[in-house]
């Protein structure tokens, strides 16, 4: 096990590396038309910046090797993301600010996913070919196809219109009033969890059909243990081994997803911070948003790698 | 013997274009059906000119914000532009947009994924520890990413998509090359000394051309739901372009209010697009690759 968690450590440096580098390179495609684009809307703020200021604030005077050097000395060595180019904030303190809001509303749209997608789709194959296999399909195809932003608009109009209510638009933070603030994200969550579950849905009922044609199972079908005991204890927990890698691949989706539902329900985490910075070609904070989420997802996979060995004895002793 | 002989004939002649088509219609129904709807789609988008009541930026300020009627079969927006055309030239942009970006993406996916799983080695190692980390970044952010970088446009979303979902799906394309390279007959090319080139071109790809056909068209809807959430966000392409996404957001959304039929047409459409084009993929999936059947 040990063995197997200096492998993955090893192996996430080359893969934080390449990320650092797409993260520099894409950025710092800016043509000069952009930096023109940025000094007329600085022209409008307090802090005029001369041209010059700003290219040295970018870093873009100096050559590439060096500019990368640089940044993520400041990043590794002092947590420096540099600052914002409107309010002159540290980017890190804006970063401290909103990732833990991110973090709440991806955790409970994760806990919905699963709460809906696992009994759903051991349900399916449980029933394989019933009505209710077919009903939990469909419901799974079709939650794939429907976009989170068309139901976060539908929540926010329809209601408003019928019944003259609407979700609350002024976020209160955990800290302050943590029941006010998860009535605030639950519709959110449930909005991204639903379609986040179609595929771990479709993952789970595969897996169980797989497994539940294992001789184990038939040997616990013979011990005459009743369906609850087979299911949860001998087929949910083989099924699900996959399925937690797959929340792993999903962590993109989870925030990609996050970003659209800040944005409608005005939520001030990462994505809401991303959308604002991209409005005023804050680069810094963009870049900073970039990395952090890069890295989240970096570090959840590797959470879920390590799971995944703590759940399959097949892995924990190679 | 010459009886026997000629229904054999006459089923082998039959195209196997049509064979498949009629194992789609017989065996996958609900795939067929979203197949029909995937080549309706492609038709309108085609045909956005002829098919639209009226123009996709026509503006009608007697008939603001009207409720559907005869005459507009989804209603009016704020300023007075029929939904219905709006919607059929968003799925021209749709068609567009999804059929450039996922022809690029699967080049991109084929390209690397049959160097890198036929190669294998070093050069795979390398390039999946790059498909890893390119991979930790959701596409919608790197797409909001880029377009702060080079500006909103059909173009540049096109390229953005390509190379992202292109990077991605190399994945599957590798995985199977690395089941095809071990076939004997990949094994009888080299020893005849075939090139490397001579062997990726004529003997690996023709047979992955299953999963290259499968990724293409769920790339397609991945594409259209992705540019539509970009285009929600404002960072599409630009105004006033009749996209679906874009159709949800802006200025429209005020307006949803007091036009709720506003939010309905261009989210339906999206859905039953991009719910058509994944049974669709589905159905080709289980058909080309039965061992695939059922799984995501």
């Amino acid at each position: 096990m040990q063995a197997y968690i200096v492998r993955r450590l090893l192996a996430l440096i080359p893969a934080l590396f390449f990320a650092s580098v797409i993260v520099f390179v894409t950025v710092r495609l800016i043509p000069g038309s952009v930096i023109d684009l940025m000094l007329s809307q600085n022209d409008i703020s307090a802090d005029k910046l001369s041209r010059e200021q700003l290219i040295a604030a970018l870093g873009l005077d100096r050559p590439i090797w060096e500019q990368y050097a640089r940044w993520m000395g400041g990043i590794l060595l002092a947590g420096d993301f540099g600052r914002s180019l409107w309010g002159n904030t540290p980017v890190a303190e804006l970063l401290l600010a909103r990732l833990p809001v991110t973090f709440e509303l991806g955790l409970m749209a994760l806990v919905v996913a699963l709460a809906v997608a696992i009994p759903i789709g051991a349900y399916s194959a449980m029933r394989q070919d019933t009505a209710g296999d077919y009903l939990g399909r469909s419901f799974s195809i079709l939650m794939l196809a429907v976009p989170s932003f068309w139901m976060g608009t539908m929540v926010m109009v329809f209601p408003s219109v019928w019944w003259g209510w609407s979700p609350e638009v002024k976020f209160v933070p955990f800290r302050q009033d943590p029941l006010h603030n998860l009535s605030q994200m639950i519709l959110p969550a449930i909005i991204l969890g639903t379609s986040l579950s179609a595929v771990t849905m479709r993952l789970t009922r595969t897996m169980m059909l797989e497994v539940l044609r294992q001789d184990y199972i038939r040997t616990a079908w013979a011990k005459g243990l009743t369906e609850k005991l087979v299911v949860a204890r001998h087929a949910l927990r083989n099924a699900l081994i996959p399925v937690v890698t797959l929340i792993g691949l999903q962590a993109p989706l989870l925030i990609g997803g996050a970003v659209i539902m800040e944005q409608i329900f005005v939520i001030p985490g990462m994505g809401l911070l991303l959308l604002d910075a991209v409005n005023q070609r804050d680069y810094p904070i963009i870049t900073g948003v970039f990395l952090i989420v890069g890295v989240a997802v970096m570090m959840i996979n590797l959470l879920v790698d390590l799971s995944y060995g703590m759940l399959d004895p097949k892995v924990r002793y190679r | 013997m010459a009886a026997l002989a000629q229904p054999l004939a006459r089923r082998s002649t039959a195209s196997p274009m049509l064979r498949f088509l009629s194992r789609l219609f017989r065996e996958k129904p609900l795939g067929a059906a979203g197949g029909i709807v995937f080549v309706l789609f492609l038709l309108i988008g085609l045909f956005a000119d002829l098919l639209a009541p009226y123009g996709a930026n026509q503006i009608n300020p007697i008939n603001r914000l009207k409720p559907p009627s005869s005459m507009f079969l989804f209603g009016t927006d704020n300023l007075g532009r029929d939904v219905l055309s709006r919607c059929i030239y968003g799925a021209r942009l749709s068609v567009i947009i999804g059929f450039c970006a996922a022809g690029l993406a699967t080049l991109i996916s084929v390209a690397i994924g049959i160097v890198t799983g036929y190669l294998g080695g070093k050069v795979d190692l390398i390039a999946q520890r790059f498909v890893d980390a390119w991979q930790s970044f959701p596409d919608l952010v790197v797409l909001i990413v880029v377009v702060s970088v080079v500006g909103p446009g059909m173009p540049q979303i096109i390229v953005t998509l390509g190379l992202l979902l292109g990077v991605a799906g190399s994945r599957i394309i590798r995985s199977a090359v690395i089941s095809v390279r071990e076939h004997m007959y990949v094994h009888a090319a080299q020893s005849i000394g075939a090139s490397t080139a001579r062997i990726l071109w004529r003997h690996i790809l023709p047979n992955v051309l299953a999963p290259i056909v499968v990724l293409f068209t769920t790339r397609v809807g991945a594409v259209i739901l992705i540019e539509s959430a970009l285009s929600f966000l404002g960072l599409g392409v630009p105004p006033p372009a009749p996209t679906w996404g874009g159709m949800l957001s802006g200025s429209g959304r005020a307006f949803m209010f007091h036009g709720p039929w506003l939010a309905l047409a261009p989210g339906l459409c999206l859905t039953i697009v991009v719910y058509a084009i994944n049974v669709f993929g589905d159905a080709l999936r289980d058909l080309f690759d039965p061992r695939m059947r059922g799984s995501r």
